[in-house]
């Protein structure tokens, strides 16, 4: 079937301006990716992976015993006070290339956004690039799709992405497998932009699972830790559970749509019957996709191993851009998932117990990627309760509120372990520059960061006017609003009534909304207030990163900060235009959020949306006036004198115990089966036994018996040739 | 004539098969090969008279062929015979590696 | 189908006799313990064969028959068994046991009655040319030019040449190699 946007794509106003040159933005980093691969190829020869025995080491920990191994890592400052080692011999092309392209894509982006802006865009910009897979009824073409939320999402990919490589300039300079990680890093942003602007679900699988092999890629960076490489192994595998799910949707699609058009699917998504069984399973299956990919109960537990990497890549791939698609495909699919109310509750209820679960470990971690990686899995709760609800608009703009914010913590961890580790590395000292019972008192040291840090947390935290109250109190409104008069609100989750499910939903909510002011505080205060804990002959040592990383943190702050205004809500319409992203996503969204609500645009009285983003407020504020009031940095003690945690704070130190619970349930009686089953009975007994061996003693039998033949006599060989003879003779004869 | 023939023929090839079997002496042996190959030329000379000359030619060859391995086969069990100094089949194993 | 010159109930008389000749030679042949009565039998299969060739109108084959086979490689076979003074018991006592010999007999049997089947039955008027009878005419009518050996030299030296040049190249090899493995080793001691 032929969808609109096909029909006129001719005469599309975009194809008149650059936009048409939209298939270049994959094409950039691809380049970048083939000129740093080749670069890193040719100095391979030379300088391999960092070698741990050096006292180069691992950021990572696995998990549970975070800490543990001492020495964090960053080749990037080792030796900084031997003088610099070598760069590595390509360092200059590469710090060129890497970050180049992502800013040609950026611009390009840019330029297309405005174009964009200045056309009427009724109908999606669709370019159709070459036929890829014509097989029997299914016709499927590379396509790009451009329309607003694809170019909202190319925008946040392009933009933090390019902040994020010049601040790896700076943060990897060091690192001998520098050209390495930019070829990585270049396609991995090839690949979340196919991701984004695929023109149909195999397509954008595509991007999703190649997104997923750079991740594994980046992860297991320093390989030669092994804790690194399995934490990289983890989130291959997991998220190989999740693509499982979403392969089946894709299946679904084909089977009961007939098309896989992205376009197409939204098309005849409206003819199925609400609340089908047909939508709801294609919309739970896509979900279980989503919660590999981005990290939801019960597949998030790959995301803090994820840490092992670089902290840049933690930024990047991590926070603000491949953990949210997951996000993304529930809006793309929203056509599918606004049949489905069923589903939709899942998908709420999900994010906000992934909210809620992953707010309480974030509040007893000691490792500051460790708690933005638990704060990073509780927001993108909060993103999939947005989209869940329907409130698509809503979803979207916390994942890009979430994306400056976070990226914004990220980098300026990456800022502190970075000076933590040079004046661990200047000292000779093994500690962990990571664990926050080493930090203390950075404030005076990075004045910068610090300022820029508290700019996120304030976000993070729901501070109004800073980026994340904008978006958080969104999503929160709509969960009430959908309360009642909503597809939700009548249909029912497992026997509980859908608006009970949704008021859960919302408490749920605000409660992780406290717990993100509450441990977002403690790390903050832990990390750059009270007295200094790193030690006494590193404290000269610690000092503000270079401008190359402290200028994309400058410019991520002035986002995290002046996010929110690309969405106002009406309540506040006196700071500046209401509801731009709305009307942005409007064409894209707007008709399948209106399902969700019967037609009407949700609507919450006056009054009862002002006491709303009261209680928000008041609940950040008392977040982080509770954490500055119990928390108290100079109690705390260095790493090596901490004493063990007690009762309920070690359960939440070692996370719930989710991935001993993962191991002794799932890991060990697989590997058990494995080993008892599939490999000593199946594959030694069967396959070995009977097959391979078996079948060598077969031929060993025929050639016994042969071999008795050969008696050397020449009477029998006559014998034999005679049988043969006659044999032969009497089949012409007789036959 | 010619079905009395081929009949000889037959009878003849098999009576130099059964030498073959039951004889040990690989002289003996030898001329009941040479009397298997008798009674296929006689079977060429007879179907020659319904297809033409070329069976004759194609008995010329098998003389020169019988004539050439009557000499390589005897100049083998000669040989035998100075090794194990018996030309008895029941005896002699030597094709066996 | 017999030539001319012969009277049909001579040529019979004659037909049968040198079958039933080779064939009770044959059996005395193969029956025979010592090698130098078998090969005297098998001259005397030799000799009737030759007849046979020149009743089925081969004159040629019957007389190359007896000077190649019953004269020389026959000779050849005689010389060996008496060079090699193979008239010892332990070489005399060479058949097989009883139940070999029934055994070989009853191979014998089967593989002859295929071998009749065929040569009898419908399978050889199957075989017999259609043109046939307008062959044979015309071969009669024209004469042949060198007698009876015309007939088989012509396709032997068109035909077939390079085959027969190569059964030259066989005799060689037949020579060298039977020289090579007749003569004495002087060199291994």
């Amino acid at each position: 079937m032929m969808n609109p946007a096909m029909t006129f794509e001719g005469a599309h106003p975009l194809a008149a301006t650059i936009a048409r040159l939209v298939w270049l933005l994959p094409l950039l980093p691809l380049l970048g990716f083939l000129i740093n691969g080749a670069l890193a190829m040719l100095g391979a020869a030379k300088i391999g992976p960092a070698d741990p025995s050096e006292g180069h080491h691992s950021e990572g920990h696995g998990n549970g015993h975070g800490g543990v191994h001492g020495h964090e890592h960053d080749d990037a400052h080792d030796h900084a006070d031997h003088g610099h080692p070598p760069r590595h011999k390509f360092a200059g092309i590469v710090s060129l290339v890497g970050p180049g392209v992502l800013v040609a894509a950026f611009l390009l982006a840019s330029a297309i956004f405005f174009a964009m802006r200045g056309v009427e865009m009724e109908h999606p910009y669709v370019l159709t690039l070459f036929s890829w897979m014509p097989v029997g009824d299914l016709n499927l073409n590379a396509t790009i799709l451009l329309d607003p939320l694809s170019m909202t999402m190319v925008m946040v990919v392009t933009g933090v992405g390019m902040l994020i490589h010049i601040f790896s300039v700076g943060y990897m300079q060091d690192d001998p497998g520098y050209p390495r990680y930019f070829a990585y890093l270049n396609l991995f942003v090839f690949f979340m932009l196919i991701l984004v602007l695929g023109g149909s679900y195999p397509l954008l699988f595509v991007g999703w699972e190649g997104v997923g092999l750079c991740s594994y890629l980046l992860i297991g960076f320093w390989f030669s830790e092994k804790a690194n490489a399995d934490a990289g192994k983890k989130a291959f595998i997991v998220n190989r559970i999740g693509d499982f799910g979403f392969l089946v949707a894709m299946f679904l699609m084909f089977a009961n749509l007939g098309t896989l058009d992205i376009l197409g699917v939204a098309d005849k998504a409206k003819d199925l019957p609400m609340g089908g069984a047909v939508a709801t399973a294609i919309a739970l299956f896509l979900f279980l996709g989503c919660t590999g990919k981005s990290a939801q109960i019960p597949l998030y537990t790959w995301l803090p191993d994820a840490m092992a990497g670089p902290t840049p890549v933690s930024a990047l791939i991590h926070a603000a851009t491949m953990v949210t698609a997951g996000v993304y495909l529930v809006a793309r699919a929203s056509g599918v998932f606004s049949m489905a109310p069923v589903a939709q509750l899942t998908v709420a209820a999900v994010g906000a117990l992934t909210a809620f679960f992953a707010a309480t470990i974030g509040l007893k971690q000691w490792d500051i990627k460790k708690v933005l990686a638990y704060s990073t899995v509780s927001q993108l709760g909060y993103m999939f309760v947005g989209v869940g609800v329907g409130a698509y608009v809503a979803g979207i703009f916390h994942l890009a509120t979430h994306a400056f914010f976070k990226a914004l913590l990220f980098l300026g961890s990456g800022s502190v372990i970075y000076a933590m580790h040079k004046a661990y590395h200047a000292t000779h000292n093994h500690d962990d520059a990571q664990d926050m019972r080493n930090m203390g008192g950075l404030r005076h040291h990075m004045p910068i960061t610090f300022c820029l840090m508290w700019i996120a947390t304030l976000a993070i935290a729901g501070i109004p006017l800073f980026s994340g109250f904008f978006s958080k109190d969104e999503i929160l409104a709509a969960v009430f609003a959908r309360t009642h008069g909503s597809t939700l609100a009548e249909a029912s989750l497992l026997g509980i009534p859908g608006s009970t499910v949704l008021f859960i939903v919302y408490g749920l909510g605000l409660v992780s909304a406290l717990m993100t002011a509450i441990y977002m505080t403690r790390m903050m205060l832990y990390t750059f207030h009270g007295p200094n804990r790193t030690g006494e002959a590193e404290r000269p040592h610690l000092a503000e990163a270079p401008w190359v990383m402290t200028g994309p943190l400058v410019v991520l702050g002035i986002l995290a900060a002046f996010g929110g205004w690309l969405n106002v809500p009406a309540l506040l319409g006196a700071i500046g235009p209401v509801g731009g992203l709305e009307h942005w996503l409007e064409p894209v969204v707007g008709e399948n959020a209106l399902r969700t609500t019967l037609g009407e645009a949700a609507h919450l009285s006056h009054s009862t949306e002002l006491v709303l983003v009261g209680t928000a407020i008041a609940i950040a504020v008392a977040g982080i006036a509770f954490a500055v009031w119990r928390l108290k940095p100079a109690a705390l003690v260095a790493k090596k004198d901490a004493p063990a945690a007690e009762g309920i704070a070690r359960v939440l130190e070692n996370k719930y115990f989710v991935d001993e619970g993962y191991d002794a349930a799932i890991v060990q009686p697989t590997v058990a089966v494995s080993r008892n089953v599939l490999w000593k009975g199946f594959d030694a007994g069967v396959i070995d036994g009977l097959f391979v061996n078996g079948s060598a003693l077969l031929a060993r039998a025929f050639g016994w018996m042969g071999s008795q033949l050969q008696t050397g006599h020449l009477g029998t060989y006559a014998w034999v040739l005679l049988i043969g003879v006659l044999t032969i003779l009497g089949a012409f004869t007789y036959r | 004539m010619l079905a009395e023939a081929l009949a000889l023929s037959a009878v003849l090839f098999a009576i130099g098969v059964i030498g073959v079997l039951t004889r040990r002496n690989a002289i003996i042996i030898f001329m009941c090969v040479e009397l298997m190959l008798n009674a296929v030329n006689l079977s060429f000379v007879a179907l020659s008279t319904l297809y033409g000359a070329s069976g004759q030619v194609f008995v010329v060859f098998t003389m020169t062929v019988a004539a050439a391995e009557a000499a390589v086969g005897l100049a083998i069990i000669i040989a035998i015979f100075r090794h194990v100094k018996t030309v008895n089949l029941q005896n002699i194993n030597l094709l066996k590696g | 189908m017999q030539p001319n010159e012969f009277h049909p109930i001579a040529y019979s008389a004659a037909f049968y006799f040198f079958g039933l000749t080779a064939l009770a030679s044959a059996i005395a042949f193969v029956t025979r313990k010592s090698p130098v009565a078998a090969a005297m039998w098998l001259v005397n299969v030799m000799f009737c064969l030759a007849g046979l060739y020149v009743m089925l109108d081969a004159q040629f084959i019957g007389a190359i028959q007896v000077l190649v086979y019953a004269g020389a490689i026959m000779v050849v076979f005689l010389f060996v068994i008496m060079l090699l003074n193979l008239g010892h018991a332990s070489e005399l006592a060479d058949a097989r046991g009883r139940w070999g010999q029934v055994l070989a007999l009853l191979v014998g049997l089967a593989l002859v009655a295929p071998l009749l089947a065929l040569s009898k039955g419908d399978l050889l008027n199957r075989m017999i040319p259609p043109d046939l009878a307008a062959r044979a005419a015309a071969a009669a009518a024209a004469p042949t030019a060198g007698g009876v050996i015309g007939p088989v030299a012509e396709p032997l030296f068109k035909e077939y040449l390079l085959a027969f040049e190569l059964t030259s190249v066989l005799l060689l090899a037949a020579i060298v190699g039977a020289v090579v493995l007749g003569k004495r080793r002087t060199d291994a001691r």
